[in-house]
């Protein structure tokens, strides 16, 4: 298998310059190893889409580009992780700052079992960003808005957020991620837990943040990841299989495996 | 698939699931499930009737303790006598004295009484230790010194049964202890009106006693509160940090293992073994005093932290991941994790757990005795390492004493140690539904 080729990543078409790039990276979970070595960029301002049958490794090399792998005991990760050029896995590096930079959306809404203004303002306070009232106020109202949630909510901020339908959840989730500022947002199947108008309003957003931030969305619908990415990476079997422009990858896969996926020979 | 497709043939042949044997089975499932229903029934039915013979037998019992037999008498309050020495500081009148001034008031109310054995029998009718709560009226009052007056004191304990019925009066003079000379003139003094059934006040108010109508359980209830207090101060943190610390932060390893079947084992040590520990480390090593409440606190601590640890690790275990995971993801630390989210949403379930678990230590008696705390204590205990009782102790003390009078206080105290308990089984749901957040 000459994946290593295939799995160089392709530049041409981006001119941003490269916020995360993994190189050779492995990741076992006690003797096991599920990833077997991913090589890929990920360029500034992009999203990029993971797609790949379950259990593929998509989620799991998700996860280690912002080490939410080390709450799991037996995880263990080999090869390097670059954000803006540094080592995300050096023992040096202080995880809570990273994991300010790297947000994180999950699979299923999971507001804190708070008000809708505690869970905005839960990263700002946490990280120290801000200290009066005033500005508190400013970074839920301006969150809420790139969530696209401020109207649906504004005059019930403080009831609680998992009073809300699950699409309003889950881009509360999304407000409170990009209230700490971070650079990368990572998105773990967002919408899978969403009915479609949900979903279509999720994409829209995912769109529109786009502009302040660098994503990277895990998902099993492959409409939604050519709707919404610019890049593609196909995982097969803890293979990045093959890494590309989204529009080549849907019609012109260069390997057969990516074909037979997006074909719906397998998945 | 394909046989779908064909057509049906005309003459259905019966099937597996309708007809005579279907039927047959269809009836033997119901039969079954009435069966089983009945059985709980019956269940539920046997609980509530023991719960009921408990608790009438109790009440039957008991509820005459919180009544007390008093007689009037118009007592005069002779300077000389209490206060010989002219004094007029109540610290120094003679306590003994007291007695004296009731049974000369109960002389004059019955003046033809006049030999040495009827005197004495004449004396059986008042309480003897009516004294200490005439003396008692004086301290709040010590300008009544000097005058006469009328005062209800408690009678004895054999007119007091005679009264509540708990002796019957038609039995042969011999089999019991108020002759009929004693029993004439209690009648005579019912005549007069100068005899009453009043609150039992002194059961609230005194500690105890070896005379069942000055015995009370403020002493024992002071003493359970100081130890469940050191009891709370000693598990709740170290139940809840140790759970803390195995759910969340400790490596899955043989050693937490170890630590966790030994938690496990440790619930299930009787608890007088608990006493013993007790006795050899608190009181022996360390040389703590003996009957104190802050070991007897110490003793139950220790034996209702696996309680706590257990059910506060359930409390977590019952905290979804996605918390942790959203936390996490917004950069915060375990430890934060923890204290913002976590123990918050768990902690209904560590406040249910701890309750249960102090029920548990609030009727524990064995591991006290250990430790002395079946002491024989008239006072109610002001400090931590003051000598002191608690309710069960107490319970198990009375129910030890012959006296007729004791019989129905023991039922007493374990109706006002019901109570303690269902107030706080009531807190625990009260609490759980306070705090509890849904998601």
């Amino acid at each position: 298998m000459d994946s290593m080729t295939l799995n160089k990543p392709v530049q041409a078409a981006v001119t941003q310059p490269v916020k995360v790039s993994a190189r050779d990276v492995k990741v076992y979970y006690g003797a096991k190893r599920a990833l077997h070595g991913v090589n890929v960029d990920i360029y500034q301002n992009e999203v990029l889409a993971m797609i790949g049958p379950s259990g593929c490794g998509k989620s799991t090399f998700l996860r280690t580009l912002n080490r939410m792998n080390d709450t799991i005991d037996i995880c263990r990760v080999e090869g390097k992780i670059l954000l803006d050029g540094e080592d995300i896995y050096d023992p040096k590096l202080d995880v809570v700052q990273l994991r300010a930079r790297v947000g994180m959306v999950f699979q299923k809404p999971n507001p804190f079992p708070k008000s809708i203004y505690e869970n905005v303002i839960y990263g700002p306070k946490l990280h120290g960003l801000a200290t009066r009232k005033d500005e508190f106020d400013a970074i839920v109202e301006t969150s809420l808005k790139r969530a696209g949630l401020w109207n649906e909510v504004k005059d019930r901020l403080h009831e609680p957020g998992t009073g809300l339908s699950g699409g309003q959840q889950q881009r509360l989730c999304i407000a409170r991620a990009v209230a700490v500022s971070p650079e990368v947002i990572l998105m773990d199947e967002p919408c899978s837990a969403l009915d479609p108008i949900a979903t279509a309003h999720i994409e829209e957003l995912i769109d529109e943040l786009r502009e302040s931030f660098t994503i990277a969305i895990v998902t099993h619908n492959m409409q939604q990841a050519a709707r919404v990415s610019q890049r593609t990476a196909f995982f097969h079997l803890g293979d990045l299989v093959e890494v590309g422009d989204t529009e080549e990858i849907f019609t012109n896969p260069r390997d057969e495996r990516t074909q037979g996926y997006i074909t719906g020979r397998y998945g | 698939m394909t046989e779908i497709a064909e057509p049906m043939p005309t003459a259905m042949p019966v099937s597996l699931h309708t007809g005579d044997a279907a039927t047959k089975r269809l009836k033997a499932r119901y039969a079954a499930e009435r069966r089983f229903r009945l059985y709980g029934i019956l269940a539920i039915l046997f609980a509530c009737s023991m719960l009921v013979i408990l608790l009438s037998t109790l009440l039957k019992e008991g509820t005459s303790a919180f009544f007390q037999t008093e007689v009037k008498l118009a007592v005069t309050i002779d300077a000389g006598t209490i206060d010989p020495q002219g004094t007029g500081n109540p610290a120094e009148w003679d306590r003994g004295a007291f007695q004296t001034l009731v049974t000369d008031a109960l002389y004059k109310a019955f003046p033809d009484v006049t030999g040495r054995t009827e005197k004495r029998d004449l004396r059986g009718l008042v309480s003897p230790v009516a004294g200490v709560r005439l003396g008692q009226m004086l301290d709040k009052n010590p300008a009544l010194v000097g005058q006469t007056i009328e005062v209800w004191l408690p009678a004895s304990d054999g007119i007091n049964q005679i009264v509540k019925g708990g002796i019957d009066r038609d039995l042969p003079e011999i089999e019991r202890p108020i002759n009929d000379k004693q029993l004439a003139w209690f009648d005579s003094l019912q005549q007069r009106g100068d005899v009453k059934s009043a609150f039992n006040t002194t059961f609230f108010t005194a500690s105890d006693s070896n005379y069942p109508e000055l015995a009370g359980l403020l002493g024992a209830a002071v003493g359970t509160l100081l130890t469940m207090l050191v009891t709370l101060a000693i598990s709740l943190p170290i139940g809840v940090a140790a759970a803390v610390y195995l759910e969340e932060f400790a490596p899955k390893n043989r050693f937490t293992e170890i630590i966790e079947v030994n938690i496990n084992n440790l619930a299930a040590v009787p608890s007088i073994v608990f006493g013993l520990l007790g006795l050899a480390v608190f009181l022996n090593f360390f040389g703590m005093p003996r009957s104190a409440p802050l070991v007897g606190g110490l003793v139950l601590g220790l034996l209702v932290l696996p309680t706590i640890i257990i059910a506060s690790r359930a409390a977590l275990k019952a905290v979804p991941p996605s918390i942790r995971e959203a936390a996490l993801g917004m950069g915060a630390s375990r430890l934060q994790t923890v204290m913002h989210h976590v123990l918050p949403l768990a902690m209904p379930g560590i406040m249910t757990g701890t309750i249960i678990g102090m029920a548990h230590a609030v009727g524990e008696t064995a591991p006290l005795l250990m430790i002395g705390m079946n002491a024989f204590v008239t006072s109610a205990p002001d400090s931590l390492l003051a000598s002191s009782s608690v309710l069960p102790v107490q319970i198990f003390i009375w129910a030890d004493k012959p006296e007729r009078g004791f019989v129905e206080l023991t039922s007493a105290a374990i109706l006002v140690l019901l109570a303690f308990l269902i107030l706080m089984n009531g807190a625990a749901i009260w609490l759980r539904k306070k705090f509890e957040r849904r998601w």
